[in-house]
């Protein structure tokens, strides 16, 4: 402005009427302020389009995951092939392997089709077996040890398809990709069209999807990513027990205990510059110390949860610092004014304030812990195949698994498509879980959090 | 002192119900990312005929797997390492120096290595060794038997008969076990193949050097190293359409909507002809069993003699159906195991 009246006497007139007449160099601001505005605008709408094209390609990606193509079928179980010795002991009758049971569901299988009225266009009347998942033998075989009397009877099992049916159910797979696949022909889609019609083949939600366990690459239908859940949830269980307490132990007394000197800003510098150390530096420092010197179980829960303890510990010790500090003096003040000890004041009044920021702080860092990769794979929780169901507690803890980010990882990088398609699924559920921690860390915050 | 404390006690809680729960029941495998899907095929169905608990498969290379299987005998360490080429004396040594004396090795059948290309891409159908030795080699003799930087761009620079096509290969990274099958069979071969061996040795090199300058693959960016799995070679062949890639029969078995593959010396591969020994890239794929943990680890035996059985490893087991092209001497390899034998003794 002082500009302008220095300028001389041309810009008099235009100033007389400023209020109602922007001059040059307000109209130049009002310019500047908008595209900033428009910058900013622009920033969030890419940010928003890139969020959309991502959950897009997710859902569209991973939903097919969570449906299963399923035959329903008949199958006669003859007791001279399952129970050589005729006695129905289930022991005697283990000894038939599941490669003895193959045979039977294969005639089984034709059985229904010809019953069905399918024509069967193939020449080796045994090729309908790949249409049906490997998965099939070891299910008849379960039925039928745990319910010997079934023998000699005929009973309608549900099958998964194999991953190539199932592939053509979802129109991933089509009659040109099969031409030189040998998994399965182009003849067989013509029967699962049939049998489609005859309501033999169904595609219903897979539960088995999100409760099962890891299978091998020759059945990708049959995979899940629940043992991985499980290992995931034991891992948590851990990072909570031991990053909760050390880290608002830590915090306490950093913040309300300790002497200011040059020690403690040493510690609050590292604490700081730990929450910035890449995760994998975590996993090496897992694998030296909890693997090579303690000689803890490889793949184990327990292993991954003290390695993302450490992870998580730095970001539980910031956000509790900080709830701690956004307790108003007053409140120590007042206690310790009516003759509370340094501890009760502490315990009695300004940790409850802090609670629920402390809780969400915890939360955070548990999902971050929960959607970590990095320092699993040094521990070897990646690259495992998680097919056991843990038999307990303990062995929850201890026996080797997998984590879902792993299991997810494990899987894009396997051979057969289907297996993709079920990682993007995978991708579902994690992110599920991740956001119902994080709103639950909001609500926490919405409702129990004071401001002053 | 209270976070200390703490700790303290929970790495020590920690340690304790580790050794409590050390008793282990079910047989650990580790190794070869290339055996894992065998040996967890075999796993599942183990587990599906036996009372025993399904084993243990992880992968991370044959060459981390063997040193895990060499670090000692006990139950914190594991049973079987897979592994994709065969032990080496080196680590034959580490294991002896770690205690690890008797290993059975097992030869559970071969692995076929084929080079495909984009399915509608260009017509890369068929391929000599001598093909990729001229198109990969770092140095190649030219015409008055100079030793010259490799000048070849397209690979009609290389074989008339393939399409001017500008060179792009994505071939495994020198920690994968199929690097070394491919610079053998496949850069080695080639190299003999065109002369540029004796071309080598002719320019003052020694046997080692040339065989080493044979092997050696050009770094201008023609030819780019994978690291990771097969999945990222699709994914390159399927952004490059010029790009041609190393795979394991196994994955282009299951990828053939999106790959077609080149026959090498005229023979496409196959199950049928590389086991006749026709199709010249493959490999035999191994895994070691630590023999003083049979007895001591439940299921062990059984899971080898499992693997190696008929109905598993056999031609039309399903690891057969899964791209392993068995073994024509699987029964010496069944006695072996059944036997016990091992690798002093076998050899």
């Amino acid at each position: 402005m002082t500009d302008a009246t220095s300028a001389g006497a041309a810009p008099r007139p235009a100033r007389s009427s400023s209020i109602l007449e922007q001059d040059a160099r307000t109209r130049k601001r009002n310019a500047a302020e908008s595209r900033f505005k428009m910058y900013g605008i622009a920033a969030i709408g890419i940010g928003i389009f890139f969020l959309c094209v991502l959950l897009f390609a997710i859902v569209r990606n991973g939903i097919p995951a969570f449906t299963q193509t399923f035959i329903t079928a008949e199958i006669a179980l003859p007791g001279d092939r399952l129970d050589k010795t005729g006695n129905r002991d289930p022991e005697e009758m283990a000894k038939v392997s599941t490669f003895g049971y193959k045979p039977v569901i294969v005639d089984g299988l034709v059985r229904a089709l010809e019953d069905a009225g399918i024509e069967i266009p193939f020449e080796d009347k045994a090729d309908v077996e790949k249409m049906i998942s490997a998965a099939a033998p070891a299910q008849v075989r379960d039925t039928v040890l745990a319910n010997p009397e079934l023998v000699g009877q005929t009973v309608e099992f549900r099958f998964l398809a194999s991953s190539r049916v199932d592939g053509y159910e979802k129109g991933r797979v089509t009659r040109g990709d099969l031409a030189r696949d040998k998994n399965l022909d182009a003849e067989h889609l013509d029967v699962v069209d049939a049998m489609k019609d005859a309501g033999m083949l169904e595609r219903t939600f897979n539960w088995d999807f999100i409760f099962g366990a890891d299978a091998s690459e020759s059945r990708p239908e049959q995979a899940g990513i629940g043992v991985a859940m499980l290992g995931s949830f034991f891992m948590m269980l851990v990072v909570l027990a031991l990053a909760l307490p050390i880290g608002v132990a830590a915090s306490i007394y950093l913040e309300e205990f300790a002497p200011k000197n040059r020690w403690t800003d040493l510690i609050e510098v590292n604490i700081s510059n730990l929450a910035a150390v890449p995760s994998i530096v975590f996993g090496i420092l897992g694998l030296a110390v909890f693997i090579q010197i303690a000689h803890l179980p490889q793949s184990a829960p327990l292993v991954g949860g003290l390695v993302l303890t450490l992870m998580t510990l730095p970001t539980v010790i910031i956000s509790t610092r900080a709830s701690l500090k956004a307790v108003p003096p007053s409140i120590r003040d007042a206690a310790l004014g009516v003759g509370a000890s340094k501890m009760q004041s502490t315990f009695h009044h300004v940790l409850p304030l802090a609670m629920p920021g402390i809780l969400t702080g915890t939360i955070i860092g548990l999902a971050q812990a929960l959607g970590e990769t990095a320092p699993l794979l040094l521990i070897g929780m990646v690259g495992y195949i998680a097919s056991n169901y843990p038999d307990g507690v303990v062995s929850g803890f201890m026996d080797p698994n997998s984590a879902m980010p792993a299991q997810i990882y494990e899987w894009a990088k396997r051979a057969d498509p289907a297996y993709y398609e079920r990682a993007w699924g995978g991708i579902i559920i994690l992110l599920c879980f991740l956001m119902t921690m994080n709103i639950i860390a909001i609500i926490l915050r919405r409702r129990f959090e004071r401001r002053w | 002192m209270n976070p200390l404390k703490l700790t303290a006690s929970a790495v020590a809680i920690a340690a304790v119900s580790a050794t409590a729960a050390a008793a282990r029941d079910q047989v650990q495998v580790a190794g070869s990312s290339t055996v894992l899907p065998y040996a967890s095929i075999v796993a599942e169905a183990f587990g599906e005929n036996f009372d025993f608990p399904t084993p243990v498969v992880e992968s991370g290379g044959s060459s981390a797997g063997l040193k895990r299987f060499c670090e000692g005998v006990g139950e914190n360490t594991i049973d079987i390492a897979n592994a994709s080429r065969a032990i080496r004396e080196k680590e034959i040594k580490a294991c002896a120096d770690a205690g690890v004396t008797d290993i059975i090795e097992v030869r559970i059948g071969y692995d076929g290595i084929v080079f495909a290309s984009q399915l509608n891409g260009p017509e890369f159908t068929a391929f000599e060794p001598a093909d990729w030795f001229k198109a990969l080699a770092a140095k190649v003799p030219n015409e008055a038997g100079e030793i010259v930087a490799n000048p070849n761009m397209t690979w009609a620079d290389v074989n008339a008969d393939l399409p001017a096509e500008e060179i792009l290969t994505f071939i495994p990274g020198t920690k994968h076990g199929t690097r070394e099958v491919f610079e053998e069979k496949v850069l080695l071969q080639g190299c003999e193949d065109t002369g540029a061996m004796e071309a080598f040795t002719a320019s003052g090199m020694s046997e080692d050097d040339a065989e080493a300058a044979c092997m050696a693959v050009r770094t201008d960016g023609k030819s780019v190293d994978i690291d990771g799995d097969y999945t990222e070679t699709l994914a390159r062949i399927d952004s490059n359409t010029n790009g041609v890639g190393v795979f394991g029969l196994a994955f282009y078995e299951n990828n053939t909507d999106k790959l077609k593959v080149a026959t090498m010396s005229g023979v496409e591969p196959s199950t049928e002809t590389i086991a006749s020994g026709e199709y010249p890239v493959s490999r035999p794929l191994y895994f070691y069993i630590k023999k003083a943990h049979i007895g001591v680890i439940p299921g062990l035996k059984e899971f080898a003699e499992f693997f190696v059985s008929d109905d598993i490893a056999g031609p039309d087991g399903p690891l057969s159906n899964y791209g392993l092209v068995s073994d024509p001497e699987l029964a010496e390899t069944q006695a072996v195991v059944a036997d016990e034998k091992t690798m002093g003794n076998a050899m």
